[in-house]
């Protein structure tokens, strides 16, 4: 799908003439140079690359030309106070929204515009602000649906009686693999309990619990703290770091100033759809703009 | 303490009841019961009883069948397609047209019955993924307009004189295929007193001994051939439901973004249920209107009030659930359907009501005099009427009251394995161990 | 050189949205078409290998202006009718497909009333008869009527005088009575079934619609029965060959070849439809209501907190929206004679045709969208000759379809309710 569209898109780049002025709004949304370029600077290793990213609602700019890496292996913090394009942000990554204008490379590769499945299956994997939970799946159910390339998603496989063994097969592996994320996140005593039945933040474990399931590398959570109580704060914080050791790499949006600070070794601070600073946390925190910014968006 | 006894008892029969095949036989005996009883009341003898019995089986079957079909599509991707009715219209017009005798009007190809019957399925799939595959995108209220839209573009078309050398038009496709019980049963399968076939002889002469005439029997053969679809469609949507193609469609009902984000493409799998279902449903279409006993293709057939038959059905057994699917489908056809002109029947001949008032005025003026035989007789004349009031109020009050519906067992887990607490692979407690993997 | 700009931009809207386009496309064609037929110039045949195809063709301007008229009154009939059904999708957030019904109730109450008026002998008679009912003087006029056959709609149209020329009082009483009791119907529907379930989605809504439908049509048929019946009178009738008048009355012009006649009827029709919707057009523009309406339709939480009650608003929705449903019902029998328990629910998929052309929530859209849907269906027999006119009623579905496909806010999208 996504190919076809690009394809249609560079035609149509081709069939302007020069020095003919589009009306707003039809102009390319990525001159082919442009694209070209990006792609040959961004390293083959760099996980996440977003370049002049810009995002407009109706006559709202909600992003504006924001742009900055992710290392391989960190974790960094998205802040920025109430408004500053953070969540828009993580949803024009993630393919939610299509982005006005900008792209974004994740291992070199551009993946502007894909749909969200697509992006999901490269392994750039998000989390929601608001747990989106399935609710009337059971926990364990949850876990499960998450793995991607399962045989059982074909109709005939999961019908047919004689293709149908491998089904069963994979479903048990996946069912332990299950079993030890949940483990893992100490969801395990909840499995058989339709998630619904979570609190909020049992519900932000679950999410982070099937995002792991889907074997990515670089995670986007969009606000994990909020609403958790301080103890299994800690305890999603300890997965965190238990996960980097591994080779996950972090993007997180937060509100929680301390938070970032104290867990993060490189801040990316967002303010009126642009980044306003990034750099280690002590430099975001001698930076008088930044405090100004937070304290007028407090205001 | 005698309680705790009677629980004892009792527990054994529950734990019966928990199995999904002991529900569905048991709900199939009571309603052959009822309406052997409603046969006994009026008289029938034994090929009257039968008739009775076999004509509630059929039409609790095939609406088993277009039930379990919807049941995919709403219940599991909560795809919300009104439009049952054209669907269920291509299956028995494709049918018809393929396998229809090449010298009746309107001619048909003369195609061996499996392959138009494939053909049928495959048209009904084309037509629901052609017409509905933009329309899958759409918000779900939208999804119902467009496809109860498209219903009637499909019926039209079928009507319409243009087209009537080809389809009959307004008066309905009469060549119809001939019946597969008839093929098993007689020489000649056009002619039901023609010499029966090895086979024929043997039903015929079983049938016979109990006094059931030919005609019945045949009959009562096709519907217990419906009934085997109906159980295979049951155990083929029962994998596909609880598999992980079942669980990626249950999370596209609840949070398609989730499920997207979590890389599914979930349109894929909507277009395939919504594929799944409208095959199923030309199916359906065949079983029940292009061959068995009454079987009659006519654009009339297929208006949208037979789409909301099945959906009220479906709703009384509860979307999202197979057996409930089956359930309610039976539920609807006996008790809704065939019993009230049967009721009717049987009270007009218990209390000899003759009365036939031209309509509700003059029943209801006697009724100020005392007089309320009028109004007995004018109420039981229009039960057909009645019977439609009643689904209507019926299906406010399961919405409103009820709108997870006898097993509103949308929380049916899906998963090619028991995904139960004993399942976990527990290292310390071996006990637990690889428990549980009822396939 | 200067239109590069324009085609450029067409054609890259078009690469965007080949649906579109193609749609457009034969949009156009068929205009040309219809330009050229009425010209009478004829081009063709093109032959394909299965069929031949001519281009424009001899279709006489009258007849095209009747199809034309036509397709105003039934537009005007569909306009009035989605009216409702666009202010309680927007603002209840839900498809009702009882709406038909709707009108049903009203058409068969309000000519229930003509009838009753005019077979009685007008008004006067009728006060009469009440009075003497009351006081025990005189004789009653109802004596020498068959009032049952006259409530129950059984009594010949004629006997009934059904006819706006011979009784017009009593047709304007049914009307009044049509949307009074349609608004009351709707009131208590919404008392008992919808009000229960306010938080619900609008699927559970849908189905309880369904439900709803079911209810109202065939309680309809066990009062009235379920025989189609013609209930207006067209003897006496005022009416006038419209096509015949102005080739008479233009010296230049050459007889009309085919009659285009309006009666009565149909431009009483026109008429009110056009003075209710100016009435509401009034209503919301000089009341808060209109503006509370838009809010709600708007967002109705955000409605609820900044005060507006949403109950009250709720309720002169169904009012206003029931109100001119009723109407249309009693209006489009005035029309076209025929009445029977089905009217509504046939003509549901045109008003939800109107209204997703309109653009849910849009007053305006909806009577555009209306008069569009009966001017399609009307006017595609221009095409749809012979056998083929059977299709007149798909034409209409499939443009809907088109609709939602490729503009879901509909053609007159972004026009608000008030």
């Amino acid at each position: 799908m996504a190919t076809v569209s690009d394809a249609g898109d560079d035609i149509a780049d081709a069939a302007v003439p020069e020095g003919v002025d589009l009306p707003e709004g039809l102009e390319p949304e990525s001159a082919d140079s442009d694209v070209e370029e990006g792609a040959k600077e961004v390293p083959r290793g760099l996980p996440l690359r977003v370049k002049g990213l810009r995002k407009e609602f109706g006559g709202i700019t909600a992003v504006d030309g924001a742009s900055f890496d992710v290392e391989e292996g960190s974790l960094t913090g998205l802040i920025g106070p109430n408004g500053a394009g953070k969540s828009t942000t993580f949803n024009c990554i993630t393919g939610v929204h299509e982005p006005t204008a900008g792209d974004v490379f994740f291992r070199g590769e551009e993946i502007t515009g894909l749909a969200p499945h697509e992006i999901t299956r490269r392994g750039l994997v998000r989390t929601f602000q608001i747990a989106r939970q399935l609710d009337e799946m059971t926990v364990l159910e949850n876990v499960m649906l998450a793995p991607g390339g399962q045989r059982g998603e074909s109709i005939a496989r999961s019908v047919v009686p004689g293709l149908r063994g491998g089904v069963v097969e994979q479903e048990r592996e996946l069912r332990e693999e299950a079993w030890e994320t949940l483990e893992f996140f100490e969801l395990d005593h909840l499995a058989t309990e339709y998630a619904g039945n979570l609190s909020g933040g049992q519900r932000k474990l679950l999410e982070l619990a099937r995002a792991l399931m889907t074997d990515p590398e670089v995670l986007l959570l969009d606000e994990p703290f909020a609403g958790v109580n301080p103890t299994l704060e800690e305890k999603l914080l300890d997965r965190i770091h238990d996960l980097r050791e591994q080779g996950l790499t972090f993007l997180l949006v937060e509100h929680d100033m301390d938070l970032i600070m104290e867990n993060c070794e490189h801040v990316i601070v967002m303010h009126q759809g642009r980044v306003l600073d990034e750099g280690p946390p002590e430099q975001i925190q001698d930076n008088e703009e930044v405090v100004e910014a937070y304290l007028g968006g407090e205001v | 303490m005698s309680e705790s006894t009677a629980r004892d008892a009792l527990d054994p029969l529950r734990a019966l009841f928990a199995h999904d095949a002991a529900k569905v036989t048991a709900m199939f005996l009571a309603i052959w019961a009822l309406f052997y009883a409603f046969g006994t009341v009026l008289g029938y003898g034994n090929n009257g009883l039968l008739a009775l019995v076999r004509r509630v089986t059929f039409l609790a079957a095939v609406y088993g069948i277009v039930v379990l079909a919807l049941n995919i599509q709403w219940g599991y991707a909560g795809l919300f397609n009104i439009g049952v009715a054209g669907f269920m219209a291509v299956g028995a017009y494709t049918v018809s047209m393929l396998s229809g005798s090449p010298t009746g009007v309107p001619p048909g190809l003369g195609l061996p019955l499996p392959i138009g019957i494939l053909g049928g399925m495959l048209a009904a799939t084309v037509v629901g993924l052609v017409a509905a595959l933009p329309a899958l995108r759409l918000k779900a209220d939208y999804l119902a307009i467009v496809t109860v839209a498209l219903s009637e573009i499909i019926r039209i078309t079928y009507n319409t004189p243009a087209f009537a050398n080809i389809t009959g038009g307004a008066s309905g496709f009469d060549n119809l295929p001939t019946s597969p019980a008839n093929a098993l049963l007689l020489s000649d399968p056009s002619s039901t007193i023609s010499e029966p076939t090895a086979v024929g002889e043997a039903v015929f002469s079983l049938f016979a001994q109990f006094g059931i005439q030919r005609f019945t029997a045949i009959n009562t053969v096709y519907t217990v051939g419906v009934l085997v679809v109906l159980l295979v469609v049951y155990l083929v949507l029962e994998r596909a439901g609880k598999s992980p193609f079942g669980r990626v469609l249950k999370a596209v009902r609840e949070d398609e973004t989730a499920a997207q984000s979590l890389g599914k493409d979930t349109q894929n799998f909507k277009v395939r249920a919504f594929a799944l279902g409208c095959g199923l449903m030309g199916l359906a279409g065949i079983l029940w209107f292009a061959m068995g006993p009454r079987a009659s293709v006519t654009p009339v057939t297929f208006r949208p009030n037979i789409t909301f038959y099945i959906f009220i059905a479906l709703i009384i057994g509860g979307a999202g659930s197979n057996t409930g699917s089956v359930l309610g489908g039976a539920l609807f056809a006996s008790l809704l359907f065939e019993a009230p002109p049967v009721v009717r029947n049987i009270v007009t001949d218990a209390f000899d009501v003759s009365a036939d008032p031209s309509n509700l005025i003059e029943a209801l003026v006697p009724v100020a005099g005392g007089d309320l035989v009028p109004l007995a007789g004018f109420l039981l004349n229009n039960i057909d009427t009645l019977r439609f009031i009643g689904m209507g109020v019926l299906l406010v009050v399961l919405v409103q009251r009820r709108p997870d519906g006898l097993l509103g067992a949308r929380k049916e887990t899906a998963a090619g394995v028991s995904l139960a607490a004993n399942t976990r692979p527990d290292r310390s407690d071996a006990a637990g161990n690889g428990g549980g993997d009822g396939e | 050189m200067e239109a590069n700009p324009a085609v450029e931009r067409g054609l890259r809207a078009a690469r965007r949205s080949p649906g579109a386009a193609v749609v457009w496309a034969v949009a156009a064609v068929l205009f040309l078409d219809l330009l050229a037929k009425l010209a009478g110039v004829s081009l063709g045949p093109f032959s394909t290998p299965w069929f031949a195809l001519w281009f424009g063709g001899d279709v006489p301007l009258s007849q095209f202006a009747g199809f034309a008229w036509d397709g105003v009154v039934i537009g005007a009939v569909i306009g009035l009718a989605s009216i409702g059904l666009s202010l309680t999708y927007s603002i209840l957030n839900f498809a009702n497909f009882a709406h038909g019904d709707y009108l049903t109730a009203g058409a068969f109450s309000g000519w229930a009333a003509t009838y009753v008026i005019a077979g009685i002998g007008g008004l006067l008679a009728l006060a009469e008869t009440f009075v003497n009912a009351l006081t025990g003087l005189g004789q009653s006029r109802a004596g020498d009527v068959d009032l049952v056959s006259l409530v129950l709609l059984r009594t010949p149209p004629l006997d009934a005088g059904a006819n706006i020329w011979l009784s017009p009082l009593a047709i304007v009483v049914g009307l009044a009575v049509a949307v009074a009791v349609t608004a009351g119907v709707a009131l208590a529907l919404d008392r008992v079934v919808y009000r229960p379930m306010r938080d619900a989605d609008g699927i559970s809504l849908l189905i309880a619609s369904i439900g709803v439908a079911f209810t109202l049509r065939y309680l309809v048929a066990f009062v009235f029965g379920n025989s189609r019946r013609i209930v207006t009178s067209t003897e006496q009738l005022p009416s006038l060959d419209v096509a015949g008048a102005v080739t008479s009355a233009v010296p230049f012009l050459a007889p009309a070849r085919s009659s285009v006649v309006v009666d009565l009827h149909e431009v009483t029709l026109v008429v009110v439809a056009a003075l209710l919707m100016f009435g509401l057009h009034v209503l919301l523009q000089r009341t808060k209501l209109g503006k509370a309406m838009r809010a709600m339709a708007d967002n109705r939480a955000l409605a609820q907190v900044t005060g507006i009650p949403t109950e009250r608003v709720i309720r002169s929705t169904w009012l206003i929206g029931a109100g001119m449903t009723g109407a249309a019902g009693y209006l489009l029998v005035l029309s076209q004679g025929g009445l029977g328990f089905q009217t509504g629910w046939l003509l549901l998929l045109l008003i939800f045709a109107a209204v997703i052309m309109g653009g849910i929530g849009s007053i305006y859209g909806a009577i555009a969208g209306g008069l569009v849907i009966g001017l399609a269906s009307r006017v595609s027999l221009v095409w749809l000759q012979g056998d083929l006119s059977s299709f007149a009623r798909p034409t209409a579905f499939a443009l809907m379809i088109l609709i939602l496909l490729f503009r879901p806010s509909g053609i007159f999208g972004g026009v608000k309710t008030a």
